[in-house]
Formats: C-alpha cells, sequence, structure tokens
C-alpha cells in the first residue's frame, strides 16, 4: 500500500508548487487512475509517489510518502526503487540506453535486484510475450518505432515484478491492440496484489480497468471516486479531460434529439468489439 | 502546391551485425498524394508508417523506389531544399527542440528559409498563435510540460509555411483541448490549401478529420479510402490484421444496419433519421 499525505511539491527554482496537499491511498490489487488537462499536475504526482522527487529531482516535498504504513522520507533512492517502479511518459527517457537488444532490454531491470539468474530469464520472458514483443527480442531498443519502444519499455517494468507501479500515459503512442495488451497486463498485475497508478488521456481504457479515478488539477485533487462516476463527470469535461465515448454519445444524441432509448440500443450493441471475435 | 509520388518505394534498416538482411519497414509502398489532401497513415506499431513519412523531406532514402515531389526526385535535391516545401513534425519534440527560447525555436525554420523583419515576425506569431503559447515566447522550451512541447514543435514547422505538412502521432500526450488545437491547425492548413499527412492511433481523430485513410500492415498498404470505406464492415478483417479497430460509432453504425457510420456525428445523424 502507497500512501500520500498532504503532499506539495515544488520544482527546484520554480515560483509557484506543481503539486499541492495531494493526499491519496493506493491499496494492495488497486488500480488508480488520475485524469486531469495538460499540466495539472498528474507527472509530478507520479514522480513524488515514486521517490524520484525530490531525491533525484530536487525540489521541496512537503507531507509524507509512506509504504505498507511507514514513513519513507529517510530511504534512498535505490531503497524506494525496490519497492515503486515508474514508467515515464517517453518511452525514450525510459529505456536503459545500455543494452544493445530488446532482450538485454527488458532484462536490464531484474539484472539489478540481484535475484538469480534462473528468475531474471523467466520474469524477461514472461514480459515478453506478455506484450507480444518476441518478434523484436533481437533488435537495438534505439532503432525500433516509437510505439515498440513503448512496449519494450513496459516490459522491462513488468519484469522487475514491482509491487507499486506507477504509469504515466503508458499507451500513449501504441495502437489498439498494443493499448489492451498493456491493460490486460495492468489487470493482472493487480489481481496479483500489486498496487498501480495510471495516468491517461485514454479515458476509455480507465473505465475499463480502474477501481478508482481522481482528478487533478492546478496541482489539487478535484474529484475522486469510482470510475464511472469520475470519469462521466460533466465538470471534468468542463476542464478539458475527455468524456468517455458513452458519455459522449449520450450527450451528442440528447443534443440532437435522439430518444434516450434509441441511444441506450446503440450502446449496448458496443460494448464488445469486433477484433474480441464478435463479428468475425 | 506540389503532388506527392511515391513509386515502389522500399526502406531497409540495417542493423550492424544484429541480423543479416536488416528490417524492411516499408516494402513496396506505390502512393500518389494529391495536392490540398488531408490524408491519414495508421497501422500497428512498427508497421513502418513513421519510416515512410521521413522519405517525404528527405530525412530518409530510398533503399529502392522513388519519391517525387512534385514531379523531381526527392532524392536529387537536398533536405534544405526540400525543407521549403514539405515540413514535418516529429512524433517525439524531444528529438526536434534545441533552441534555449519558445521564440528561438520557432524562428530556425523560417530564418534558415531567408525570412527576416515582418515577413519572419508575422509568420512565427501566426504559427505559435495557432497553438496557443502565444504568451511563452520568452519561456524555455523545457520549462514547458511535455504536451506544449509537443505543440512547440508543430508550431516550430508550421513557421515554415510549407506546402506540405507532415505530422506523425500529433494529438499523442494532448488532452481534450490539445486535440481541439491541433484539429483547428489541420483545418487552417486545409482550408489554405495546404496538404496534411497525419500519422495516428486515433481512429476517432482520423475518421472525423481525414478525407483519406492509408492502412498499413508489415511496410504496405493493405486499404486506401475514405473514412466510409476503411471502417465498413468489409474492411474489419483487415483493419484486425494489423491490430486496429474501427471507431465506435462505426461498430454500432454497423451493427444497427445504419450503413458505414465512422464519426459520431454521421452515427447520431443516422439514429435520428432511423428513429425518427
Amino acid at each position: 500500500m502507497l500512501v500520500l499525505e498532504g503532499c506539495s511539491y515544488r520544482y527546484a527554482g520554480a515560483a509557484r508548487p506543481s503539486l499541492r496537499d495531494v493526499s491519496l491511498t493506493l491499496r494492495d490489487g488497486e488500480v488508480l487512475g488520475v485524469v486531469g488537462k495538460s499540466e495539472a499536475g498528474k507527472s509530478t504526482l507520479c514522480l513524488v509517489a515514486s521517490g524520484l522527487a525530490p531525491r533525484t529531482l530536487g525540489g521541496t516535498l512537503s507531507g509524507r510518502v509512506l509504504i505498507d504504513g511507514a514513513d519513507t522520507a529517510g530511504r534512498a533512492m535505490h531503497e524506494m526503487a525496490t519497492e515503486v517502479a515508474i514508467g515515464f511518459q517517453n518511452p525514450g527517457t525510459q529505456l536503459s540506453g545500455v543494452a544493445t537488444t530488446v532482450y538485454e532490454e527488458v532484462a536490464f531491470g531484474p539484472m539489478n535486484l540481484g535475484i538469480s539468474r534462473e528468475e531474471v530469464l523467466r520474469r524477461t520472458e514472461a514480459s515478453i510475450d506478455a506484450l507480444a514483443i518476441r518478434a523484436l527480442t533481437q533488435r537495438d531498443p534505439q532503432r525500433i518505432s516509437g510505439g515498440q519502444q513503448q512496449l519494450v519499455a513496459i516490459a522491462g517494468l513488468l519484469a522487475l515484478a514491482p509491487r507499486h507501479l506507477i504509469l504515466d500515459e503508458p499507451t500513449a503512442q501504441l495502437d489498439p491492440a498494443g493499448t489492451r495488451l498493456v491493460s490486460d497486463a495492468i489487470e493482472r498485475l493487480a489481481a496479483a496484489g500489486a498496487s498501480i497508478l495510471v495516468v491517461e488521456q485514454k479515458v476509455d481504457l480507465l473505465a475499463g480497468i480502474c477501481h478508482r479515478v481522481l482528478a487533478v488539477d492546478e496541482g489539487r485533487v478535484t474529484l475522486e471516486g469510482a470510475a464511472a462516476a469520475v470519469l462521466g463527470d460533466p465538470t471534468l469535461h468542463a476542464l478539458g479531460v475527455a468524456e468517455p465515448s458513452t458519455v459522449r454519445l449520450r450527450r451528442l444524441g440528447s443534443e440532437a434529439g435522439v430518444s434516450g432509448q434509441a441511444i441506450e440500443g446503440a450502446l449496448a450493441l458496443a460494448t464488445s468489439r469486433p477484433s474480441r471475435g464478435t463479428d468475425a | 502546391m506540389p503532388e506527392l509520388n511515391l513509386e515502389g518505394l522500399v526502406h531497409v534498416y540495417r542493423e550492424g551485425g544484429v541480423r543479416e538482411g536488416g528490417v524492411r519497414a516499408v516494402d513496396g509502398v506505390d502512393l500518389r498524394i494529391g495536392p490540398g489532401e488531408r490524408l491519414a497513415i495508421i497501422g500497428q506499431n512498427g508497421s513502418g508508417k513513421s519510416t515512410l513519412v521521413r522519405h517525404l523531406n528527405g530525412l530518409l532514402r530510398p533503399t529502392a523506389g522513388r519519391v517525387l515531389v512534385d514531379g523531381v526526385d526527392a532524392a536529387r535535391v537536398t533536405v534544405a531544399q526540400l525543407a521549403r516545401s514539405v515540413g514535418l513534425v516529429f512524433q517525439d519534440p524531444d528529438r526536434q527542440i534545441f533552441a534555449g527560447s519558445v521564440l528561438a525555436e520557432v524562428e530556425y525554420g523560417p530564418r534558415n528559409l531567408g525570412h527576416r523583419g515582418q515577413k519572419l515576425r508575422s509568420a512565427v506569431e501566426t504559427a505559435l498563435a495557432a497553438v496557443g503559447l502565444e504568451r511563452e515566447a520568452r519561456t524555455n522550451p523545457y520549462d514547458l510540460g511535455a504536451s506544449r512541447r509537443k505543440l512547440l514543435a508543430l508550431a516550430s514547422v508550421l513557421a515554415m509555411e510549407t506546402a506540405v505538412l507532415v505530422l506523425d502521432e500529433p494529438t499523442t500526450g494532448q488532452d481534450e483541448r490539445g486535440v481541439e488545437r491541433v484539429r483547428a491547425v489541420i483545418e487552417d492548413a486545409h482550408r489554405d490549401g495546404r496538404t496534411v499527412i497525419a500519422i495516428s492511433h486515433d481512429m476517432r481523430f482520423v475518421a472525423e478529420g481525414f478525407e483519406r485513410i492509408v492502412v498499413m500492415r508489415a511496410g504496405r498498404i493493405v486499404l486506401d479510402g475514405s473514412p466510409e470505406q476503411v471502417f465498413r464492415r468489409d474492411s474489419w478483417s483487415t483493419l484486425e490484421s494489423t491490430f486496429l479497430e474501427p471507431p465506435l460509432a462505426a461498430v454500432i453504425g454497423e451493427r444497427l444496419a445504419l450503413g458505414s457510420t465512422p464519426t459520431d456525428a454521421s452515427l447520431i445523424r443516422a439514429l435520428a433519421r432511423s428513429s425518427a
């Protein structure tokens, strides 16, 4: 369990804090979504929750970050990293830069955990299969496409088998199939007891996998609750966060005078998508 | 306004020692893009989309085949010459941004094209306003968040006022308003008669904003048509073969036998008609 208690954070040299009095609880086995417009503080929240801010980034943090009830203030970054893994928004930033093949890249994290060679290989293989990147294993991680780099970066995170995982827009560059592989992997990891915080612009994805969602604006948590309730909240749309598809279609239908019954009938047909085989 | 012609385009990445033969990222593409077209390229990660568009401004040279810009073989002109007609915005803005201020970043392109004085100022102001960064001229690009750095990269190419605008995943990392800005930029460029080519994984975005969609799989084009054609039920198995899904509106429309309704607006219209 990862808890933030009244956390405020100001980047070094910044005039104002980017995070203001944020409290949240990320329970074991829970997927918590975070939404908000650009520069609302979502990425900063990820950096604070992972311990990188302020340990690596400098700046000023007030409030407490607790893991399983224990304050982490005295822990060094390498100690935090064994408890919390973070996936950055830009996969190019995530890659180690030292691996010459995708296989080595995925294995890089667990190799540095001091676990047995057999366990490193087992986790590497499982992560490669989970994200369907087997065909890339002998490629140079710097010379694959942006979306492929994102899958490789996430495979590297899965191979760490983290108890807490922070993901900052993990599917931004992914095609729909890659997006589904990542969301399935998140659900499996949570089912195995890990706690996962996901920042995403893809609200339909969050609606599908999150137990709870919180909205951030100007560094503060403005809404928090069950995924459907928060994502469907009209104030969120006014803040510049996209509506889930079902919410949007209901709104457009009602604006165009289409009966509620016709819209609900249509949405009922939308729950299964063709590539899951229903129209094959 | 130039016409773009790809003739038998092949691009093979050689990876030193990793594997023999290299990776055939683009594997024989014939594509004609007329002046003023709005064309979206979709396809699974690694299907060759970014590799293909990097030939349009000469960043990559074909392994085989040709790229003709207005009838001229792109291999026979310099990247600097091509940059006058084809502007390319990268997927990752941090591969593009290098200047110490937003203003310097956006000025760089038009300056290199020889623009000075009022012409330079006006190109820069228009581009910054288009992406909503007009009040950040003195800001260091790295003090902007990732989504605004991406809009800055877009502005720096807009300021070159090229006849062809190529956008590699312009909406990733953008919130709803950022996506609206990108849409508006494309609308404006289209209204000015410029050609817009965009790569995207956002099916709703491509269905709503582009008249023509090209679908790539393993370095080849497997579908080429209007959103109505590309997202109709007949195409679903082909889309699925490159790990794509039609937009939600298209799925609903086909299941209700309302025809091909790739956009929310077309679905809602069809629903209104059928329930009236």
